[in-house]
């Protein structure tokens, strides 16, 4: 069932320069599904049809979807909120994405937990907890995993936002990367605002990106909005962690073209941003490329978004359809250890 | 003889022997041994597996997760049980969540050197167990004796969920025992530390030997007084706390930890709950005063329940 709603087997890079137009097309078509897929979810919001917040990654598509596919089977993946397209380049079934904002018991959440906090750890994608940084260290802890167990060549990429620079967890975690040598991959997108608060009330420094050297790792900057400069960025750091070049912090910068979430109207987000590069839609710039290069036609844009739209169709169809979790079938069990849960017989221990 | 640090010691190197799966993440655990000499020799007997951390509690749990839902089981020493609030949000918001969440368990340890000893002070001798307690999907162990700190902690590696292990400090020397133990009572059940028919007093960790030293002061005026070592203090005993109160009809709860919402509150809401009828006499609880810890021995004597308090609240429960 889960296949397809992917629009092809996630893209598995080897360590060589990017291949264009290939790549780039494979990414603008992802960017394009986290497009439709976001709009149609926040349609149902202002329909009143999803329960809890709607999380959009408008603006932010071209830095994520360049992290998503430049790792592969066996690599470790921690998005945030705004990472739809990375989620879909990574190999997330768009179905993970209606079901949970759906609310749905057959979710890979069900129920429990929904809207952007959803992952399957088993397959490397990790879901977040709402405490900013919090996820690095355990990404970190995954590859340490890797190296105690031989398994060689895997990274673990990690995104955040400006806003998490700010945070204990961001600096424990990176610093801890960087004493161990992890293939960390740091991906700091800075949108300007971290909800409504601007970047002078959140940081001092001239450039996040000096970060980088006081934590004794490789620093990279990108514009954000471009996606040739994403993937060919992201490309590189990637295979410089994966060759034992130890951790890489790399900020993008961009403008988040929508609320911090969609009960917010981003009155705040100043008008003088929006005039900027940084200010641009990293979708319309990743078009106009496409068109200027010929690597896409107009016709072929509009297969792309119709294809988008009735795999987005298809995926909230069905998502729908699927029944709310039920409370009175709920386990209500949050123990791994059953037979802990108080009222069940202790079982004896038998020790070594 | 083996002291109660001995024997966390021997279950660390028991559990790294038995199970390859085992690392140990702390601050100075590695060449250095630990601050409590805990995981002393251990770096040097496994190689590679008892590593040095960066004074990163949270990065020490959120990696520890991390390694753990990649299948290996890390145990993560906390230098204090008090340092153990920077990685507060790790154990309670992602280690306790993610079973819940995802179906997929977190095997992790983080042991907790905790309480109080003379000249501690207020950030070198909190009981946090009751913070802990309050989140779904944790394990709270908490062992008073040098047989339960070995299998216990042994059991906490093997255990599918995340375990905090609150070893006391005030034990780490003075408790010995002849030798480790071959078997254990599983988690989740108390022990009646010493049978009595007067009063219970419910209590766990070292306090357990303040309360027997009560109990047998009390012995010389003519009082059988039962303790109950709680031994895990989520998942609680009830079953062996009401059985014992239906013996005796009076109950004492005796906690090293805060008053306020703490494990003591939590037994005794249970008895007056489950087991009213019981009860001859209204339930008694005592805990340390409700201040931060202090430094001074003088002080910090009268802070924290002694055989002597706890022996006095005995009194006044067994002439209510």
């Amino acid at each position: 069932m889960h296949d397809m709603f992917r629009l092809a087997e996630a893209h598995r890079p080897s360590c060589t320069a990017v291949e264009f137009p290939e790549t780039y097309r494979r990414a603008y078509r992802w960017m394009l599904l986290a497009r439709v897929a976001e709009e149609k979810i926040a349609s149902l919001f202002r329909g009143g049809r999803i329960i809890g917040g709607v999380f959009l990654g408008r603006g932010q598509e071209a830095i994520s979807v360049a992290t998503g596919m430049a790792l592969r089977d066996g690599d470790i993946f921690a998005p945030l909120i705004r990472d739809q397209a990375g989620r879909l380049a990574f190999g997330e079934s768009l179905l993970d994405f209606t079901l949970t904002y759906l609310g749905a018991r057959s979710g890979p959440m069900r129920g429990r937990d929904g809207n952007v906090h959803r992952g399957r750890p088993k397959e490397g994608l990790l879901p977040m907890i709402s405490h900013l940084g919090a996820m690095v260290s355990v990404v970190n802890g995954m590859l340490m995993a890797h190296r105690f167990q031989k398994k060689e060549n895997t990274v673990g990429a990690a995104c955040l936002g400006e806003g998490a620079t700010s945070t204990g967890a961001f600096h424990e975690s990176l610093n801890q990367a960087a004493v161990e040598k992890l293939p960390l991959i740091l991906v700091i997108t800075n949108n300007q605002y971290a909800y409504s608060t601007p970047n002078h009330r959140q940081f001092a420094c001239n450039d996040l990106v000096d970060k980088a050297i006081g934590y004794g790792v490789k620093g990279h900057s990108v514009d954000g909005t471009d996606l040739s400069a994403c993937l060919e960025t992201i490309g590189g750091a990637v295979c410089a962690a994966r060759d034992g070049e130890g951790p890489q912090l790399i900020i993008a910068s961009n403008l988040r073209l929508a609320g911090h979430g969609e009960h917010d109207d981003a009155h705040y987000i100043s008008q003088h941003f929006k005039e900027l590069q940084l200010g641009r839609d990293c979708l319309d710039v990743a078009q106009n490329h496409m068109l200027a290069q010929k690597w896409a036609d107009a016709s072929m844009l509009d297969i792309w978004l119709r294809d988008s739209q009735s795999l987005v169709e298809e995926a909230v169809a069905h998502s729908l359809r699927e029944p709310a979790p039920d409370p009175a079938k709920e386990d209500w069990c949050a123990l791994a250890s059953r037979h802990l849960l108080e009222g069940n017989p202790p079982q004896p221990t038998h020790l070594n | 003889m083996i002291t109660y640090l001995e024997a966390i010691r021997e279950a660390q190197r028991q559990a790294l022997e038995n199970d390859p799966r085992v690392y140990i993440y702390g601050q100075d655990v590695g060449a250095f041994g630990g601050a409590f000499k805990a995981t002393k020799s251990l770096a040097q007997s496994f190689p590679g597996r008892v590593l040095d951390s960066p004074i990163s509690e949270d990065a020490m749990v959120g990696s520890a997760i991390g390694a753990a839902l990649q299948g290996m089981r890390p145990i993560v020493e906390m230098q204090f049980a008090d340092f153990s609030t920077v990685g507060f949000n790790q154990i309670v918001n992602q280690a306790a969540t993610m079973f819940w969440r995802t179906g997929l368990p977190c095997p992790i340890t983080v042991r907790l050197p905790s309480g109080g000893t003379p000249g501690s002070g207020p950030f070198h001798s909190q009981n946090l167990e009751a913070l802990y307690a309050h989140y779904p999907g944790l394990i709270l162990m908490t062992p008073a004796t040098v047989e339960d700190a070995y299998a216990m902690l042994l059991e906490a590696v093997a255990i599918d969920d995340p375990v905090i292990f609150c070893e006391h400090k005030y034990l780490y020397y003075h408790l010995k025992a002849d030798s480790l133990p071959k078997e254990a009572l599983p988690a989740g059940k108390a022990r009646v530390a010493r049978a009595g028919r007067d009063a219970t007093v419910v209590t766990y960790s070292a306090m357990v030997h303040e309360s027997l030293a009560a109990a047998d002061e009390l012995a010389t005026e003519g009082w059988e007084i039962e303790v109950i070592d709680l031994r895990t203090i989520k998942p609680l005993d009830t079953d062996t706390v009401l059985a014992s109160v239906a013996r005796t009809g009076r109950v004492l709860a005796v906690g090293e930890a805060w008053p306020w919402g703490g494990v003591t509150a939590e037994i005794l809401a249970r008895v007056a709950a489950e087991g009213f009828n019981l009860l001859d006499a209204p339930p008694m609880r005592l805990n340390s005063k409700d201040t931060p810890v202090p430094y001074h021995p003088n002080l910090w004597g009268t802070h924290r329940p002694t055989a002597r308090s706890i022996a006095d609240s005995l009194r006044v429960l067994l002439r209510s």
